[in-house]
């Protein structure tokens, strides 16, 4: 799915995979922070990835 | 092509006349040329609207989802190997299959065609060798070599002879190799891209997608009773032309397919827009061959790879 989402034209350092236990809540954390640093340091010039057309044309 | 029509219809008539099946399912010429559409032969007279010719694109596994009755097929390779899907993913049972295996030298494109001639086309006629195919309409006629106008998929494609059959109507054809082809030529193109341009080449290529769902539709591996795409309570996906809303559908609809696409083509072909929707599934299979040595419908044996785990599926991508 990670590859086919690149394939498409995702910046791989938008998309992360982990696992982590209901139990591993500061990992959760770490993850989370890791994920959002990540994404903003690629920049918000992302508009793309929203839509853009209104609900009801 | 002809002796392949003939023998189509010998043996649906003798089936449904010796009782061995219900019903038999195969191509008739359809209201336009260039489309053949799928037939269903309960009684052996209704056996001689079956055909067979370059135009027998669509993939007749679709029509046998979830049947009671015993059923003759008449399947090409990727047929075959669609109703192997089909068998492991128990959507039908193999003692319920007659298979009529048909070796296939590729379907025709048909906006190949549209393309190369300047009118109308009104008929398409193949020679008995299969060589060239001649298309006519109203002032012109032209003839053109076979070979260079099948679809994508087909001159791609690895298994043109059933893998799975009770009966074949003639001897098999001769195979190709990855020393005659490159496979995934088109795939690697957009796998060098940089993200910037993958996300250009998808927007050009999916710009035209106006959700009508055909490749859905004439999709064999797309039988769930409601698809995601038309649930509205959880609605999973927005209805709209959007791009951002294309772009969801049909990484989803491709994604569903992975480890399970036989690369038959029927969703290019039905399109009507000519997206050419294979670019995603074709990724998906090569991932497939490359992670888990899988091509699907080749065997009734094994569970595909997505269905099943083992200790050492590849799991890098887990951080």
């Amino acid at each position: 799915m990670k590859n086919l989402l690149e394939h498409m034209g995702i910046d791989p350092g938008r998309l992360h995979f982990s696992w982590i236990s209901s139990a591993e809540s500061t990992k959760f954390v770490d993850v989370a922070k890791k994920v959002t640093e990540e994404a903003a340091s690629l920049g918000s010039k992302e508009k793309k990835y929203m839509k853009t057309k209104p609900k009801v044309a | 092509m002809t002796t392949y029509t003939q023998k189509i219809r010998e043996i649906s008539k003798r089936l449904l006349q010796e009782g061995r099946v219900d019903m038999v399912i195969g191509f008739a010429r359809g209201s336009v040329p260039m489309i053949n559409q799928p037939a269903f032969a309960t009684h052996s007279a209704d056996a001689d609207r079956f055909v067979w010719d370059g135009n027998c694109g669509i993939n007749l596994a679709n029509y046998v989802t979830g049947r009671q009755e015993t059923i003759g097929i008449v399947a090409k390779g990727c047929d075959a190997r669609n109703l192997a899907v089909h068998i492991v993913e128990n959507k039908i049972r193999r003692d319920q299959l007659y298979i009529i295996g048909v070796p296939c030298m590729g379907m025709t494109d048909r906006h190949k065609l549209t393309a190369a001639v300047a009118g109308e086309i009104e008929s398409v006629d193949e020679d008995e060798s299969g060589k060239t195919v001649t298309v006519s309409g109203d002032g012109f006629s032209e003839t053109f070599n076979r070979a260079e106008m099948l679809q994508e998929n087909c001159m791609l494609c690895m298994h043109r002879n059933p893998v799975l059959f009770d009966e074949m109507i003639a001897d098999p054809v001769p195979e190709q190799t990855d020393e005659d082809i490159d496979r995934y030529g088109a795939v690697r193109r957009v796998e060098n891209m940089n993200p910037e341009e993958k996300w250009d080449y998808f927007d050009d290529l999916l710009s035209d997608c106006i959700r009508c769902y055909a490749c859905r539709n004439a999709c064999p591996l797309c039988y769930c009773p409601t698809c995601f795409v038309d649930e509205s309570k959880p609605q999973w996906v927005g209805k709209s032309i959007d791009p951002a809303d294309i772009r969801i559908f049909h990484f989803l609809r491709a994604y569903h397919c992975a480890g399970r696409c036989t690369d038959c083509g029927a969703c290019v072909r039905s399109c009507p827009m000519g997206i050419n929707v294979r670019a995603l599934t074709k990724k998906l299979e090569k991932d497939c061959l490359e992670y888990f040595g899988w091509e699907a419908g080749l065997t009734t044996e094994q569970r595909p790879p997505l269905d099943t785990y083992k200790p050492d599926d590849p799991e890098q991508f887990i951080k």
